[in-house]
């Protein structure tokens, strides 16, 4: 089946590359370019969103949505409460049933192709009171290169501990998942979605109520995936940091509002589009002229951050 | 008592309760853990109702108590319980929970009154047994000992609810041992199993369907208290033991088995050490003992927490 395809050959711990490592900008097929992919470029794109639409009960949450994530892009899906940004990303991967459109991994449908997502739903998800330690949930990562009937080994443990140690939780391997604070259950999260070793990385609102340590930790290593050539797009709530931690923005309400280059696409005119009258409060300055800031040095997050 | 156990009677008269006990406790408590975990355990109560007024049509519609009519009209009851459940909660929109409370009361209350028309006594099946079970009248009249246990011939002659259980047992094992991965990935978090490829529908609909064979299997040797029962109470103790779901499961199994073989000797030798003749039912005391073990857990099990306690 499907979940014994060839990846084994490529250790999770062969992502961590130095900032030094990073391909030039041009390597991605969009990198810098127009908010528009040519229509080439996104048949083999790692995501492929055309015309999603959404529904719960009869009442559309997401609809007619297109989306291009570009290879070695890090993108913030980004909109009000309700503008469908979660909906967007389980339309995508088909964890809730489409209305209509069609969604394609790397040229291929997605269900050919899910060998090579990590997709990390939102914390609040799941039970944490769940009988597992923290290595046994980054274990499940492993799952689908496993195969069927096997149960995990030593060897997928070491796999295991190494991807938290990546995250930074290697001294907590052996707790209880509901035993871990917010920010430390969000880092075995992100630590199961290394051990999937995906080339597409999804993750919904992952830095929802964490502590300013994890958001620098959760930055840093999304940032040294996206500069080892993975995609990688969040559900972001926090504009301010938009500009420092992404390089494309997704604008959603609903429908789309835009999508592009942070530069371009991060426009106050945009996010008017998208929030209407409720942007006042977010305190934004001159969203375009914010700098991109290197991968590896994220700024400390705005004040009030690690309170939500 | 080791003389007592070492005669022919008891292998004759407490051998066959006390296995068949024993495998519809491990049968139930088993698929009961991934219930518990879904916050589904509601779901074995549900089935264990609902299979009375199925077992009573299919007695008759058939005139029989053979296992595969009663089976079936257990797993038709199920289907239909399911569809009313559907439809109570969309028609009358009502919160599921509440649905499922209703319908299977009362088809439960249903089938009670199908038994009390029909005159199904003298086949062990009315109110009573429906609630405890038979495990008392289960005798293995060919047994002339211990031996007789690899005795092919006097084991042909083991009451028929061993053996079926046996095999039902080994059945859900089997299947929780090979997709055990699958099985705690769906419990865990159904959008990431959802999102790599897993069927998340259909391996809950497995388990709800390795539930009702478990529920149905052990009705009517041992009654729908133990069913309830087994289905929560082992689980949730083993829950308060460990931190790990492989030993959670291992020591639900071990909770089972001492409620079944605990339960057994004390209904029908305790009463005799306080000096009172008669013993009581057996079913009734398994669950009791289930109910203690699972008190005597929240007290003192190594990973108790207190309900809303939250993380240091």
């Amino acid at each position: 089946m499907r979940l014994l395809e060839s990846f084994a050959a490529r250790s999770p711990l062969s992502q961590a590359l130095p900032a030094s490592a990073r391909p030039p900008l041009a390597q991605g097929p969009e990198r810098g370019a127009g908010a528009t992919p040519a229509p080439d470029a996104a048949a083999d794109a790692p995501l492929c969103v055309r015309g999603l639409t959404v529904a719960y009960g009869g009442k559309p949450a997401v609809f007619g949505v297109d989306a291009t994530l570009p290879a070695g892009s890090m993108t913030a899906i980004v909109g009000p409460n309700g503008a469908g940004k979660s909906t967007f990303l389980k339309g995508a991967l088909g964890v809730i049933p489409r209305v209509a459109g069609e969604a394609t991994v790397f040229g291929k449908p997605f269900a050919r192709a899910r060998h090579r997502v990590a997709y990390v739903p939102q914390r609040a998800s799941v039970d944490w009171d769940f009988p597992a330690l923290a290595e046994d949930v980054v274990m499940m990562g492993l799952y689908p290169r496993m195969g069927l009937f096997r149960l995990p080994g030593r060897r997928h443990r070491e796999t295991a501990r190494a991807c938290l140690a990546r995250v930074g939780m290697e001294a907590f391997a052996e707790r209880q998942i509901g035993q871990l604070s917010g920010g430390q259950q969000q880092r075995v999260f992100l630590a199961r979605a290394l051990a999937q070793d995906a080339d597409l990385y999804l993750l919904d609102e992952p830095f929802a109520g964490v502590d300013a340590a994890t958001e620098t930790v959760l930055v840093s290593v999304l940032q040294s995936l996206r500069d080892a050539g993975r995609t990688v797009a969040c559900v972001h709530h926090d504009l301010s940091t938009v500009a420092a931690y992404f390089d494309r923005v997704l604008l959603l309400n609903g429908a789309r509002i835009a999508e592009g280059p942070v530069a371009e696409t991060f426009t106050e005119a945009n996010l008017q589009a998208a929030y209407g009258g409720r942007l006042a409060t977010a305190g934004l300055a001159a969203p375009g002229a914010i700098p991109a800031t290197p991968a590896g040095s994220p700024p400390a997050p705005p004040p009030g951050a690690a309170a939500r | 008592m080791i003389e007592e156990i070492l005669s022919p009677e008891f292998v004759m008269i407490s051998l066959p309760p006390m296995l068949v006990g024993l495998l519809a406790c491990l049968a139930c408590a088993l698929p009961g853990n991934f219930l518990l975990l879904r916050r589904q355990a509601l779901i074995g109560d549900a089935i264990s109702h609902v299979a009375l007024p199925g077992i009573v049509l299919a007695f008759l519609l058939t005139g029989t108590v053979a296992a595969w009519p009663m089976l079936l009209g257990a797993g038709a009851a199920a289907l239909v319980a399911v569809a009313l459940i559907e439809a109570v909660r969309r028609l009358g929109r009502i919160e599921s929970g509440a649905a499922m409370g209703v319908v299977f009361t009362a088809l439960f209350a249903a089938g009670v009154l199908l038994l009390e028309r029909s005159d199904a006594s003298s086949v062990h099946l009315d109110v009573q047994h429906a609630l405890y079970g038979n495990l008392e009248s289960l005798i293995w009249f060919d047994a002339m000992g211990w031996g007789s246990l690899l005795d092919p011939a006097a084991l042909a002659t083991l009451p028929e609810a061993a053996p079926r259980l046996a095999v039902v047992l080994v059945a859900i094992a089997l299947l929780t041992r090979l997709f055990w991965k699958e099985l705690a990935l769906t419990t865990f978090d159904p959008a990431h199993a959802s999102a790599i490829g897993l069927p998340t529908g259909l391996i809950g609909a497995g388990l709800a369907a390795a539930t009702a064979v478990a529920a149905v299997a052990a009705f009517d040797a041992v009654g729908s208290i133990i069913v309830i029962a087994m289905f929560v109470c082992p689980p949730a103790a083993a829950r308060l033991m460990t931190d790990r779901l492989g030993r959670q499961v291992a020591w639900s199994l071990v909770f089972a088995a001492i409620s079944a073989i605990g339960g057994y000797v004390l209904a029908g030798y305790g009463p005799g050490w306080f000096g009172r003749p008669d013993a009581v039912s057996a079913a009734g005391m398994i669950a009791v003992v289930a109910g203690a073990i699972l008190a005597a857990a929240c007290l003192a099990g190594p990973r108790r927490r207190r309900a809303g306690a939250t993380a240091a």
